[in-house]
């Protein structure tokens, strides 16, 4: 059962095959049989049943909606009412939310089932789940591996078959690499697609919410209910949302694929770049074409994303101060000592270190020098993607220079890491739509393929994923241990 | 050595929306603590300010009321300080856009006009409020008030005495209030001013370095917080001190500024563009549709009814002091259909005395304007005299009955029957020869004797110049 | 361009962060790693270019001035630390 796709699940609960509640206690067992993997923080046993049994009322009324009875869980960033939020810091370890995010009650109202809370990079800042205070997640494919991150527990739950599909969030690639270290689809959606509200901002004008699956099918699926304009966010487009479904069968014929060079050259480890190659030949087979575009200023993303970020985190992160919600340290002796004390011992280094980068930044005497340094390579690189992607339709690269490495590997140099995000970053800074497919294997490890595409045409990445998914089978392998 | 003073105003006054500027909570001053906080104005994890339409329609109103520029693109900005009142750790504020840009504002000091500029006007969210009393030795925090939109308005250093700081904010008050965009209550923190105060050796050039003073939440306080400090600078640098740049608090009980130690530290803000909002873009369409709806401003009402009424400087400026006093002149003028000068005297004098006297406004005078044109019509149709009428008034302003009613039921009614003046003359007359003989013999001051006599025994009922005619008639026999 | 221990405590200090005296000089390493990082920036020429906040180019959209919610005090205080008489504690501010 477990091994269905969201579109087969939604069939069998249709027709009755199973139940919701079958279904879910399935995920739960997997869950609990699974936990050495620690993608999830919290499980919602409970919740999880109780919301499968209201499904199958309503399956069997025949009122169903398009998710009714799904098993998902969520990246546990996003706010849920009643049950913990621990964007997984020590911060807020104690957190119940008292909301729901938009993006939770959309898929509650289109019947999903919630599993649980999902592992992550505390405040969603890292690449491999390691700086979490609950500890690193281990990547189903090589438990030695991390699984990418900051969305590692949702990458590695869909790769574990714990739950049908998780929600993610991508500042700087936290979909898309952990989506391609555990061989799975992940998109992440355009700037603006996706309500952020109730998801704990680390940088806002980079932040975007979006599905993780098995299939580009079943991204469209999810994706269907967790897009749209929403009233509660400035930043969010309003703007009607396509049958993301519907046009996942137009054939490739003519498709014009653009391949920045920036993206094959040194850096790039030599088994990805082949596996990529032999992606594109794929495509080229289903009739794509490719040609070669330049985005000159794409070095740059990395130096302008680690002001912009940092800048905009550190004072996203100066609500957390000890007052109102979150952790507070024992027996302040002052204001200041109250302020400083929670936060240093709520905060875990990466954090801190990213406020520190962004406080520097952003006082007097560094800000033009920074700040306005950075927005100004962010338009160029915006530029540079908006002159591409005006003579083909898509641009294609890998996702990461390498595949998953190995946990402990880069944790104690964090420029490395930085610089593992190379591919993914730019595309936040632009705020274009772009997706992670699994494309083979290298070192017995999974590929991803970055598919990256123009404002609000996910419609259009998800066909093209779609297609390749029909002619190969990366997407449908199960890691061993997991089947 | 002679010193001028140099003052400059940032005024926040609390714009009267309904809901907070960035979130849907209410705005109502006076609630329970906390219980106006929604999750966006506590700033939890996740939320996300969406702006308020009528905060910006506020805005634009006052600039075009200052004839100021409207920013065509203005931007929201943090503001980055820890303070327990400030729920995200950053206020929410415009630094380098502001939504209102140049401006000015007229005011008249000693029959002399002046013209204050202003420098900007922003949008911003205040903050809470810190509680001192006693917790245990804590501090309760109460943030109903953090997020009510705030409009900072800031002038030139154009002021060089605290009399012109008082006659601007008095100005500015005034026209906030015309404009509906502020309560104006300043005991509720609707209104308040900080002050930047420096003095400088007269015809130096240069400003002084500068003290700002905070705290100072009436016109009485402004003024003698300005002139404290003031004193308080010009005697440090006669002692061979120098002014340090720094936030001084006014304390009010004890009638002086001392240093705020606590916002002294490192103020780097960091300001930036606040990323969960997006830049503001007020078209000509929108600036003519707030036209529309933009009230006749003091200075033009003031300048109307001296042209339309003739009315003189000292009445027009009592009269067009608020928006209420001025609307209740005119609804007056149309209920009575009297003379503009007698509405206007009755206003100015009697009506606001009795206000002043039960510390009322005007909006909630116990006398309404139609009760008044009333009793004005009676004067005008000399039913009864003036002096009556002031008696009437008293009765109104005690009960709820017309002027008519009262004047009925006291018997107040000015006799106008010649036949019994003329007897109650004759009476006066004959029983008072000798002041006859005097009058008679030119002494013209024993006429007021014989009014006084014959409106004391007509209980001054009489119409007085139908007394006067008639005892002059028969004095001269 | 590299950031000194002393530069590094100024800015916890703005940011409110406490950090053990054993870690600054990790910090101020790390910092400086990234600072030598961003040094690329300054070799591109950028004058008029102007700088790009957000991704999309989009007007503030405003709300009705409608009050829509209600008091919840109660649930927000039950995740407070310190809370009496509907007010969030605090250490003593001194003015």
């Amino acid at each position: 059962m477990y091994n269905k796709t969201i579109a087969e699940l939604a069939e069998g609960l249709r027709s009755r095959q199973f139940s919701s509640r079958e279904l879910t206690l399935a995920y739960l067992e997997r869950i609990s049989q699974h936990q050495a993997l620690n993608a999830f923080i919290t499980a919602t046993e409970d919740l999880a049943l109780k919301q499968a049994d209201a499904a199958d009322a309503k399956l069997a009324a025949g009122d169903a909606e398009p998710l009714t009875g799904i098993p998902i869980a969520h990246k546990d960033i996003f706010c849920t009412d009643g049950i913990r939020t621990s964007c997984g810091s020590k911060m807020l370890d104690n957190f119940i939310a008292p909301y729901d995010a938009t993006v939770v009650a959309k898929l509650q109202k289109a019947g999903a089932v919630m599993l649980g809370k999902l592992n992550m990079d505390e405040f969603a800042m890292g690449s491999s789940n390691e700086t979490s205070f609950y500890g690193p997640v281990k990547n189903p494919w090589d438990l030695n591996a991390v699984p990418g991150g900051s969305s590692g527990g949702s990458a590695a739950a869909v790769a574990a078959r714990l739950a049908a599909g998780v929600t993610g969030t991508d500042t700087g690639g936290s979909i898309r690499q952990p989506a391609g270290f555990c061989g799975i689809t992940g998109l992440k959606p355009t700037y603006g697609r996706v309500s952020r509200y109730g998801m704990i901002a680390y940088a806002s004008s980079l932040d975007q919410g979006g599905p993780m699956t098995r299939t580009a099918e079943d991204a469209a699926i999810l994706l269907q209910s967790m897009a749209g304009f929403d009233e509660k966010d400035s930043t969010s487009v309003d703007r009607p949302v396509p049958d993301y479904r519907a046009g996942l069968t137009q054939p490739l014929d003519g498709l014009k694929i653009g391949l920045p060079k920036e993206f094959f050259g040194e850096g790039l480890s030599s088994e990805v770049a082949s596996a990529i190659e032999a992606g594109l030949a794929e495509y080229r087979k289903l009739g794509a074409e490719t040609v070669e575009v330049s985005m000159p200023n794409l070095k740059l993303a990395i130096p302008a994303y680690y002001v912009i970020a940092p800048a905009e985190c550190s004072a996203n992160l100066s609500r957390f101060d000890g007052v109102r919600f979150g952790y507070r340290c024992e027996a302040p002796a002052d204001l200041t000592d109250l302020y400083t004390r929670s936060r240093g011992e709520g905060f875990g280094r990466e954090v801190k270190r990213r406020i520190l980068m962004g406080t520097y930044a952003l006082s007097a005497g560094y800000y033009d020098a920074y700040y306005i340094k950075a927005q100004k390579i962010r338009r160029l690189i915006s530029d540079d993607f908006k002159n591409a992607l005006s003579s083909v339709d898509v641009l294609m690269g890998p996702v990461a220079p390498s595949v998953a490495f190995g946990i402990g590997e880069k944790i104690g140099n964090p420029i490395e890491m930085y610089l593992s995000d190379i591919y993914t970053i730019a595309v936040n800074l632009a705020g274009l739509p772009a997706m992670s497919i699994p494309a083979g294997f290298a070192s017995d490890k999974p590929v991803g393929l970055q598919i990256i595409g123009n404002y609000f045409a996910e419609d259009r990445l998800l066909n093209v994923a779609h297609q390749y998914q029909l002619a190969t089978q990366w997407h449908q392998l199960t890691p061993p241990g997991f089947e | 050595m002679e010193w001028e003073t140099v003052i400059g105003l940032e005024i926040h006054t609390q714009l009267a929306t309904k809901s907070k500027i960035f979130s849907g909570a209410a705005t109502a001053y006076g609630a329970e603590p906390n219980t106006q906080a929604c999750a966006v104005d506590l700033g939890l994890p996740g939320v996300l300010p969406v702006l308020n339409q009528e905060a910006v329609n506020m805005a634009v109103k006052f600039g075009l009321a200052i004839e100021a520029e409207i920013a065509p693109y203005s931007v929201f900005a943090r503001k980055n300080y820890f303070y327990p009142d400030l729920p995200k750790g950053y206020q929410i504020s415009q630094f380098e856009l502001p939504i209102v840009g140049n401006g000015h504002l007229d005011i008249e000091v000693d029959g002399v006009t002046k013209r204050i500029g202003i420098t900007r006007a922003h949008l911003e969210e205040d903050a809470g409020k810190s509680l001192h009393e006693d917790f245990h030795g804590l501090t309760g925090i109460d943030l109903n008030r953090a997020g009510t939109p705030l409009l900072e308005i800031v002038s030139e250093p154009d002021m060089r005495s605290a009399k012109e700081a008082v006659a601007y904010m008095r100005k500015l008050h005034e026209l906030v209030r015309y404009l509906g965009i502020c309560d104006g209550n300043m005991q509720e923190g609707s209104f308040r001013c900080d002050a930047n105060v420096s003095v400088r050796p007269k015809g130096q050039k240069e400003f002084g370095t500068r003290a700002e003073l905070k705290n100072i939440n009436s016109f009485k306080f402004v003024e003698k917080a300005i002139n404290y400090e003031v004193e308080r600078q010009i005697d440090l640098i006669e002692a061979g001190g120098t002014v340090v740049q720094e936030t001084r608090l006014y304390d009010a009980a004890k009638d002086l500024t001392r240093s705020m130690r606590s916002k002294e530290e490192a103020n780097d803000y960091r300001y930036f563009p606040d990323p969960d909002l997006l830049p503001v873009y007020i078209s000509e369409a929108f600036k003519a549709e707030v036209l529309t709806t933009m009230p006749e401003l003091p200075d033009a009402k003031k300048q109307r009814f001296k042209d339309q009424f003739g009315l003189d400087d000292e009445s027009t400026t009592i009269l067009t002091s608020s928006r209420e006093t001025a609307d209740y002149f005119e609804a007056l003028l149309a209920a009575s259909g009297c003379e503009a000068r007698l509405c206007a005297n009755w206003v100015t004098g009697e009506l606001s005395a009795a206000l002043n006297k039960a510390g009322q406004e005007i909006a909630d005078s116990p006398v309404s304007y139609d009760r008044l044109a009333g009793l004005l019509k009676r004067i005008a149709d000399n039913t009864i005299s003036g002096k009556i009428a002031k008696q009437v008034f008293e009765a109104m302003w005690q009960s709820e009955a017309e002027a008519d009613e009262i004047i009925e039921k006291q018997g107040l009614k000015q006799i106008t029957d010649t036949g019994a003046i003329e007897a109650i003359i004759d009476k006066i007359i004959a029983d008072n020869p000798g002041q006859v003989e005097q009058y008679r013999s030119g002494k013209d001051k024993v006429f007021g004797f014989f009014v006084g006599q014959v409106m004391k025994a007509m209980q001054g009922k009489a119409n007085p110049e139908e007394v006067n005619r008639m005892l002059k008639d028969k004095l001269h026999g | 361009m590299s950031l000194t221990a002393d530069e590094v405590k100024k800015i916890a200090h703005l940011a409110r962060l406490g950090i053990d005296e054993q870690d600054v000089p990790h910090y101020a390493e790390d910092l400086s790693g990234m600072l030598e990082l961003m040094a690329a920036m300054g070799a591109v020429d950028s004058e008029n270019v102007p700088p790009m906040a957000h991704p999309l180019d989009l007007h503030q959209r405003l709300r009705n001035d409608r009050v829509t919610e209600r008091n919840e005090r109660e649930k927000f205080q039950a995740i407070a630390p310190q809370v009496e008489a509907g007010l969030y504690l605090v250490p003593k501010v001194i003015e």
